[in-house]
């Protein structure tokens, strides 16, 4: 039989888990890495899903109405060479993200400022990213590839133009943090949105290889 | 009344707001964000409910003219159904006991302060509160709603040409479910790191309540379901509107060939039903976490094997997603992979059978009070076993083949994922009401609503099923014009004059609802003498929901009848000595 205590003992634990009241940098960052990780989930997902629609469309057969025989109508699309140095850029710009997020802790941790602005600097490759995408899209539409052109075409848009709408949600947050660095605001803060961005910005680096991977190579 | 254990008063990360906006409004506060979404989804249930009703009149009265839709013409009663099957699913079943109760007393019952990310808690509420404006405007544009049921299967979505309705209302019918989904995910992605990093001192996962471990389990649901759903939308906005050829194929409609080619109606059955059955449980999960908190509460009894209930949701859950092709048993489906799918589909009769014992269980020799939230906790478990018990018929594909056009299906899913789910929204709304407002719902008005609901339901759905044996086909809107329908109109009628008495019964519901809020008798901070945490605080909560302090947890969420306990519950903060004295 146990037996129960009616008296409070409000020295036995000094703080909750869950440590709302002041929440500790640690405690921010966990979360915030915790709820991005949940979130790439999510996102996972929706390019689980493009995916398996891109495999059976390919595989499938379409009536040809003038001979009333099955046939296969997808044609593979020649990607255009600018792709390869839209990868590189991407891939560069997942370095100097991972060191702007570091830079950004250090500054948080030691208030020492250091030269070299990675943050603006990736910025920048991103939005180099995103313009030679768009500039893959018009190159396709010259030789002839719209969206509706083909299933073949109409995936290459999907899925890339998805990615970039993600990516474009990270460059959003790299500018909120580059912003809040220039008003000096929250520096917590700043580290907390570099951190997360940066964790972000390399899965949206290495989703783009698997897309990448997936029209070059599952044509 | 604050019983039990407390580490301290601390201040809140942020001040409670002021002035009307940001604190109703734009609230950061998941109480406040909770009841947007109750009476969003409390609605959304009255505009679905109205729908069914003049589907139902027209049933019967196929000639009759109809207030605000005047005569129903075929197409008007496929968007009345198609509009009524989306409000129901997404904006009631979904919202309410997730968004609404989830919302409210998931970060109380673990003994936070507010949800991790309360601005991302604000916008999935706005998204989904867009999402439904954008779904009604449907109604109002060139062409009326939508045809093409809850389900939008292509070509018939797809395809602009394909009828009245198929226009700019398809269109905001597809924009609507990819803005639910947004708001769904970001839900989910709060529900999930709340549950997993704000827990109070003291309450590991094996002391959560299990409303807790039930929203925990619908938001990995949601989270891993919605996503696909969001996908096979923004291919068929594509589609509709892109020219693109993801789902249709070459197709004749009005005579004319449309301009696609190559697609497969049968790629978003996929996609569509990867997330729909999941949906069936995201709609049921939290239901079964409340009725197993109030049949115990209401028992004065420990739940019959906590491990076990969480366990058997685990399984409910993964199972749940590997059982969507028992949705297309009907598309031409491989025998090999519908006996799969069927396998799995009977495999969920174990963990449901599993949960249905433990609620018998846990009643079995409890000292019973009969309040309103046991009362439709009781109905909860009785309208899951008789919904529940024609799932293994429809698995079975043999059979599912002859009945799936029939209201045999529509019959079985309104009672286990339509009406059961209700059950849980009602038991919970009574159940938390003192808390949320501080008074009691009035007890007699709850009882009528409660037998009128009761026997009303089983009135409507019991028939039904019989009438779906019969072959009465669904989706049709007029029944009178083939001879063996024609022949069954009695139970129509029946039916019609029993969903007419169950709809009156709601209206009690909504007036005690309204009524008590002012006039209902005080509540005490603990009015049900039950042990989990929103319990310990005021009531209503205030604004960091432990006023400053963080509760520790020492017990268990179900500590009912302990013997040497002072009373016949001990609270979740009250420490106990582990020292035996005799």
């Amino acid at each position: 039989m146990r037996n129960f205590s009616s008296t409070l003992d409000t020295s036995a634990f000094p703080n909750g888990a869950n440590g709302d009241a002041v929440l500790s940098f640690e405690v921010r960052l966990r979360r915030a890495r915790l709820g991005l990780l949940v979130g790439l989930v999510g996102i996972v997902m929706v390019f689980i899903s493009f995916t398996s629609a891109y495999v059976v469309r390919q595989g499938l057969p379409t009536l040809d109405p003038g001979t009333n025989t099955l046939v296969r109508d997808w044609f593979s699309v020649r990607l255009p060479s600018l792709l390869f140095l839209n990868t590189v850029v991407l891939l560069i710009s997942g370095g100097s993200m991972e060191l702007a997020r570091r830079q950004a802790l250090r500054e948080f941790r030691s208030e020492i400022e250091s030269g070299i602005p990675w943050l603006a600097l990736t910025v920048l490759l991103g939005l180099s990213f995103l313009v030679g995408q768009w500039t893959v899209w018009q190159k396709l539409a010259a030789s002839g590839f719209y969206l509706s052109t083909n299933p073949s075409s109409s995936f290459v848009y999907l899925l890339t133009g998805t990615h970039a709408v993600h990516l474009l949600g990270g460059v959003f947050a790299l500018l909120f943090a580059c912003g809040a660095a220039l008003l000096r605001r929250e520096p917590e803060s700043r580290a907390v949105v570099v951190d997360i961005a940066a964790w972000y910005w390399h899965f949206m680096t290495v989703l783009w290889v698997y897309i990448f991977c997936l029209l070059k190579f599952a044509r | 009344m604050a019983t039990g254990e407390f580490a301290g008063h601390l201040p809140h990360a942020h001040a409670a707001p002021q002035g009307f906006i940001r604190k109703w409004v734009f609230s950061l506060d998941h109480k406040v964000i909770g009841l947007q979404y109750y009476f969003l989804a409390l609605t959304a249930v009255f505009v679905g409910m109205l729908l069914s009703l003049l589907m139902r009149i027209h049933l019967i009265w196929p000639n009759a003219s109809l207030p605000l839709v005047g005569e129903i013409k075929p197409e008007t009663y496929l968007s009345l159904l198609t509009m009524h099957g989306t409000i129901m699913v997404f904006f009631v079943l979904t919202t309410a006991p997730q968004g609404g109760f989830g919302n409210y007393f998931l970060p109380i019952q673990i003994g936070a302060a507010d949800m991790a990310f309360p601005v991302l808690n604000m916008l999935s509420f706005w998204v989904t509160f867009l999402a439904f404006v954008v779904l009604i405007a449907a109604f109002f544009v060139t062409g009326g709603a939508p045809l093409h049921g809850w389900t939008g299967y292509p070509p018939l979505s797809a395809l602009q040409s394909a009828g009245t309705g198929q226009g700019l209302g398809a269109d905001l019918w597809v924009i609507s479910i990819a803005l639910f989904c947004l708001g769904a995910l970001m839900s989910a992605l709060n529900f999930i790191t709340t549950t997993l990093d704000m827990r109070a001192k003291g309450m590991s996962l094996m002391r959560m309540p299990l409303t807790c471990w039930a929203w925990f389990i619908t938001a990995i649901l949601g989270l891993l379901a919605f996503g696909v759903l969001l996908s096979a939308g923004i291919l068929l906005l594509l589609d509709r509107n892109a020219g693109t050829s993801f789902y249709v194929p070459l197709v004749v409609v009005n005579g004319q060939v449309a301009a696609h080619k190559g697609g497969s109606p049968l790629l978003w059955q996929h996609l569509f039903w990867f997330f729909g059955h999941p949906e069936v449980y995201i709609a049921i999960l939290p239901a079964m976490g409340l009725c197993s908190q109030l049949v115990s509460v209401f028992s004065r009894k420990p739940i019959f094997g906590y491990k076990a209930m969480v366990y058997a949701m685990l399984s409910i859950g993964i199972l749940g997603f590997m059982v969507w092709g028992h949705h297309m048993f009907m598309s031409g489906m491989s025998p090999y992979t519908a006996f799969a799918f069927s396998v799995m589909t009977m495999a969920i009769g174990v963990p449901s059978a599993i949960k249905t014992f433990n609620w018998l269980g846990t009643l079995w020799g409890g000292k019973i009070r009969f309040t309103p939230p046991m009362l439709f906790a009781i109905g909860f478990v009785s309208l899951f076993v008789s919904g529940g018990i024609s799932g293994p018929f429809l698995a079975q594909p043999v059979l599912d083949i002859p009945l799936h056009e029939t209201y045999f299906v529509i019959a079985h899913f309104h009672l286990i994922m339509g009406v059961a789910s209700i059950f849980g929204i009602f038991g919970a709304t009574y159940y938390w009401f003192p808390k949320m407002f501080g008074r009691m719902m009035n007890e007699r008005m709850a009882q009528i609503h409660f037998w009128v609901s009761f026997v009303g339901t089983y009135a409507i759905f019991m028939p039904m099923h019989i009438y779906g044996m019969a072959a009465a086909l669904r989706r049709y809107s007029q029944s009178t014009e083939v001879a063996y329908m024609r022949d069954l109109l009695p139970w129509q009628q029946f039916i019609t004059a029993a969903a007419i008495v169950t709809i009156a019964g709601q209206f009690v519901f909504l007036f005690n609802l309204f009524w008590s809020m002012k006039y209902g008798k005080k509540a005490s901070d603990n009015p049900w003498e039950a042990t989990t945490l929103e319990w310990t605080t005021a009531t209503p909560p205030p604004h960091d929901n432990f006023a400053g302090r963080t509760p520790v947890v020492y017990q268990g969420p179900y500590e009912y009848s302990v013997p040497g306990a002072p009373r016949d519950f001990v609270m979740q903060t009250e420490p106990a000595m582990e020292k035996v004295s005799h």
